[in-house]
């Protein structure tokens, strides 16, 4: 019943995994695209967490918050992209931003 | 030892069901309530940890900074989700079929991995000195660099932001900082000579 190492990278995994699969499901929608890929960097931020406690380093969390600084600065740049994309075509649907036609 | 297991069954169990929720919601307002309440049971699991200060600022950061970004985006854009949903379930077996084949594979890693004996610990964090005590030991003192490096970035993104998203309205009467210290005896007043009896103009 005790709890070890292996259950937090399991959990890690499968927030993981569900961020991926957010991503192809909501092929379309650009802001839960953003929303999966917090979901992923919080899984990347258990893992740290995780192997610091269990490692007995606490430098895991040092990167751990620093991730975290990351992730905000992009949801925020990622939003401002999307509110000014939507000023200037009126629409955030992915296949509609094809301006460089790559 | 045995209410240390519940609690991270129950933290893990709402933050893996709560994101599913995030992903398959209909509509982008209840993603980003899951989203938070992922976040919060998320901050549950490093308490369990033993990273309180993270906890803290997983939950100041993210619920009180990032979800409300979120949710201002999501309610300002006039767009219509419905049509953004359009080939969700075309998206499934595919995103599904991806999502097996990695999470199979991060579970056999996981499973299958061992901390080698020959790996030295680190010194266990001593118990008389508190998580965010030791975490400023550090940060403040071999990581700085990261810390003032974390800081630009911040920076950085704070003036992006700003710059992506201002606009300048030509109808919009602004403040002339020049004009008005420019301003002297010359331009402002004007001395008239009014005759008694008769008005001005």
């Amino acid at each position: 019943m005790t709890v070890g190492l292996g259950h937090y990278l399991s959990v890690a995994a499968i927030l993981f995994t569900l961020g991926i699969f957010g991503i192809f499901l909501n092929r379309k929608n650009v802001i839960v695209i953003l929303m999966s890929i917090e979901l992923i960097l919080l899984a990347v931020n258990i893992n740290l967490v995780a192997f610091s406690t269990f490692m007995g380093d606490i430098v895991g969390q040092v990167y751990a918050l620093i991730v975290l600084t990351v992730a905000a600065a992009e949801a925020a740049i990622g939003l401002a992209i999307l509110v000014a994309y939507f000023r200037n075509r009126g629409s955030i649907a992915v296949e509609d931003i094809d301006l460089l036609k790559g | 030892m045995i209410i240390q297991a519940i609690f991270f069954y129950l933290f893990a169990g709402i933050c893996v069901a709560s994101a599913l929720m995030v992903v398959t919601s209909r509509n982008p307002v209840h993603s980003v309530l899951f989203l938070i309440l992922a976040f919060v049971n998320a901050a549950g699991l490093f308490v369990l940890l033993g990273a309180e200060f993270l906890a803290m600022i997983l939950i100041v950061v993210y619920v009180g900074a990032v979800a409300v970004l979120f949710l201002f985006v999501v309610m300002m854009l006039d767009v219509d989700f419905a049509e953004l949903r359009e080939g969700f379930l075309s998206y499934l077996p595919i995103g599904a079929l991806v999502g097996a084949v990695l999470l199979a594979e991060l579970l056999v890693v996981v499973g299958g991995w061992a901390i080698g004996p020959q790996v030295a610990k680190a010194a266990a964090a001593t118990p008389d000195i508190s998580n965010t005590q030791a975490l400023g030991l550090v940060l403040y003192t071999r990581y700085v660099y990261y810390f003032e490096a974390s800081g630009i970035i911040l920076l950085v993104a704070m003036i992006g932001a700003i710059v992506l998203t201002l606009q300048h309205k030509p109808q919009v009467k602004r403040q002339n900082i020049a004009a008005q210290v420019a301003r002297g005896r010359a331009t402002a007043i004007e001395i008239v000579n009014v005759k008694p009896g008769q008005g001005l103009s």
